[in-house]
C-alpha cells in the first residue's frame, strides 16, 4: 500500500482504514456510491479500495458533466455550430464527445468554427471582439458551473450584447440520486456527496436521502484521505444505527451553500419540465433553461435545433455505468472498441468519468494487486 | 473542467465587474469573484480562492491552498491540461 506520498497525513490514513475494517459488519456487503465525477478520479488514482476491506464496495455514480450529455444534444450543438456565421464554443472536455454523426472536434475538423474555452467568460470575450459573428457558449455542469453560466449571461445583458447566446445542458445534482434510489437496479448503503456542488447548494438538498430512504450522506473533499474519512464517518452511521448527513468537507463547504450563487441561478434560470440524461433516460425537473428575462440569449430560441433523440449506440453500456449496475471493465466494449483515443461512450472521454479513470489508473492497480496476492 | 483550483488573489483589476488578478503557480490571470462578492467570503488582496472555470467558488485558508495545490499536482494530466487551458484564458 502507498500510504506515505499520497496522504496528507500517513498515520491517520493508517489509523482510518483500521478503523474502516473494525465497524464493517462481518458478512455484510456495502455500497457505498460516490456521486461525483472528482471522487472516482481519486479513487482510481489513488486506489481507495486497496484500503477498505473487501466487503465496501465503491459504486460510481452519475456526477460528471460530460458523462450525461445524450448524443441528440450533442447533434443540437453541431448543427448550431455548422450554420455559418456562428463561432460555437465550449470546454474542452466537450470537444471529443460522440453525437449521433461525430463530435464537436469532427465538426471543427469539417470546417465549422468550433474553439474551447476554459470560461464562459471567455466565450463572452470573443463576443465582443467578433459583433459580426453570432457567439454561442455550451454550457454543461452541475450547480458548481451554472452559477458562472449566470454571471456571465448577467453581463452579456448589461452590456446589451447581441450577438451573444447560451446553449443550455446544465442539470442539477438531486433529480438522478432521487431516480437511482427509486430504481429497482441498485441497492445503495449510503452516499458520499459531492465536494465542489455542495460549495453552491449546501447540505440540505440531500436532507430527503436520510429521511426518506435512510441513508447517510457525507459530503467529501477530494484528497484521498477525505475519501477515507468520509467512508469511514458513513460507516461508523451504519454502525451506530444513525442515517444523518455529515459535512467531511467543512474547510470549503458551507452548510449553507453560497447564497450569491443561488441567487444569481434563481434569476438567470428556470427548471425545465425534463431533460433527458444519457443512460438514464428523461428525469422530471433535472436540468436548467434560461430564464423568460434571459429568452433572448436562449441558443436553442435564436436559432432552430432539430431536437431529435439519438439512442445510445447498442454496444455502450455508458447507462449501466452511470446508474453503478456494472463497473466501467464489465462493459462489453471497454477498453477494446472503446478507448479514450477513440471513445464510443461519453464515460470514456472525460478524465472524470468512471470509465476514463479506470482506464487510465485502475486497470493497472488491479491487475498490481492481484500479481502481488 | 470539474477540478477547483487554487490561487491566491494578486489584483483588484475591475471592482464593479468582480474581477481580480489570481496568481495560480506562477500564472497571472484575471477571474471573476462576483460569487463572493458581498458574503462573508469577500475577497481582499492576499487570499486563496477556488476557481472553477474563470469564477472563484469560495475562500480558502493557506493550508488548504497549500495541500490542494500538492494534490492536484499529482493528478499529473489532468492538473496540467487545467492550467494550460487557464493560460489560454483572457477574461476581461
Amino acid at each position: 500500500m502507498r500510504y506515505v506520498d499520497e496522504f496528507r497525513d500517513a498515520n491517520l490514513a493508517r489509523t482510518l482504514s483500521t478503523q474502516i475494517a473494525a465497524v464493517a459488519e462481518p458478512g455484510r456487503h456495502y455500497k457505498v456510491m460516490e456521486v461525483c465525477g472528482g471522487h472516482t478520479h481519486t479513487i482510481y488514482k489513488h486506489g481507495i479500495e486497496d484500503h477498505l476491506p473487501e466487503t465496501i464496495e465503491l459504486v460510481h455514480g452519475p456526477g460528471c458533466p460530460v458523462c450525461v450529455i445524450p448524443m441528440g444534444r450533442v447533434d443540437d450543438g453541431i448543427s448550431i455550430a455548422r450554420r455559418p456565421g456562428v463561432i460555437f464554443t465550449c470546454f474542452g472536455d466537450m470537444m471529443r464527445v460522440p453525437g449521433g454523426d461525430g463530435s464537436l472536434l469532427d465538426a471543427k475538423a469539417q470546417g465549422a468554427d468550433v474553439r474551447f474555452v476554459y470560461s464562459p467568460l471567455d466565450a463572452l470575450k470573443v463576443a465582443r471582439l467578433n459583433p459580426e459573428r453570432e457567439v454561442v457558449f455550451y454550457a454543461i455542469g452541475f450547480e458548481t458551473t451554472a452559477p458562472s453560466t449566470a454571471l456571465t449571461l448577467m453581463r452579456a445583458k448589461a452590456e446589451g450584447l447581441t450577438n451573444f447566446s447560451v446553449m443550455c445542458n446544465h442539470v442539477t445534482i438531486v433529480p438522478p440520486l432521487k431516480a437511482l434510489l427509486e430504481s429497482p437496479d441498485l441497492r445503495l448503503d449510503a452516499f458520499i456527496g459531492p465536494g465542489h456542488v455542495s460549495t453552491v447548494i449546501g447540505c440540505r438538498p440531500y436532507e430527503f436521502i436520510p429521511a426518506d430512504y435512510g441513508q447517510p450522506v457525507v459530503v467529501a473533499g477530494f484528497e484521498p484521505l477525505d475519501l477515507l474519512q468520509a467512508v469511514y464517518m458513513i460507516m461508523l452511521q451504519l454502525a451506530e444505527g444513525r442515517s444523518e448527513i455529515e459535512n467531511q468537507y467543512g474547510r470549503v463547504v458551507p452548510w449553507e451553500g453560497n447564497l450569491r450563487a443561488l441567487e444569481v441561478l434563481q434569476e438567470v434560470f428556470e427548471l425545465r419540465p425534463y431533460f433527458e440524461w444519457r443512460g438514464l433516460g428523461f428525469i422530471s425537473q433535472s436540468a436548467l433553461k434560461l430564464s423568460d428575462a434571459y429568452r433572448d440569449f436562449d441558443a436553442e430560441l435564436r436559432f432552430d435545433v432539430p431536437g431529435v433523440r439519438v439512442a445510445d449506440p447498442k454496444a455502450c453500456q455508458c447507462g449501466e455505468v452511470l446508474k453503478g449496475v456494472i463497473k466501467p471493465w464489465e462493459c462489453k466494449v471497454f477498453g477494446t472498441a472503446c478507448t479514450p483515443e477513440t471513445p464510443i461512450g461519453t464515460c470514456m472521454v472525460s478524465s472524470e468519468g468512471a470509465c476514463a479513470a479506470y482506464y487510465n489508473f485502475g486497470r493497472f492497480a488491479r491487475s498490481t494487486a492481484r500479481a502481488g496476492s | 473542467m470539474c477540478l477547483g483550483i487554487p490561487g491566491q488573489v494578486v489584483e483588484i483589476m475591475d471592482e464593479a465587474a468582480h474581477i481580480a488578478k489570481v496568481d495560480v503557480g506562477g500564472v497571472r490571470r484575471n477571474v471573476n469573484i462576483g460569487l463572493l462578492a458581498g458574503t462573508s467570503d469577500a475577497v481582499d488582496l492576499g487570499d486563496w480562492v477556488l476557481i472553477h472555470v474563470g469564477f472563484a467558488l469560495s475562500k480558502i485558508d493557506e493550508e488548504e491552498a497549500a495541500s490542494t495545490i500538492k494534490f492536484l499536482e499529482g493528478l499529473g494530466e489532468a492538473y496540467e491540461d487545467e492550467l494550460e487551458q487557464l493560460k489560454g484564458s483572457d477574461i476581461a
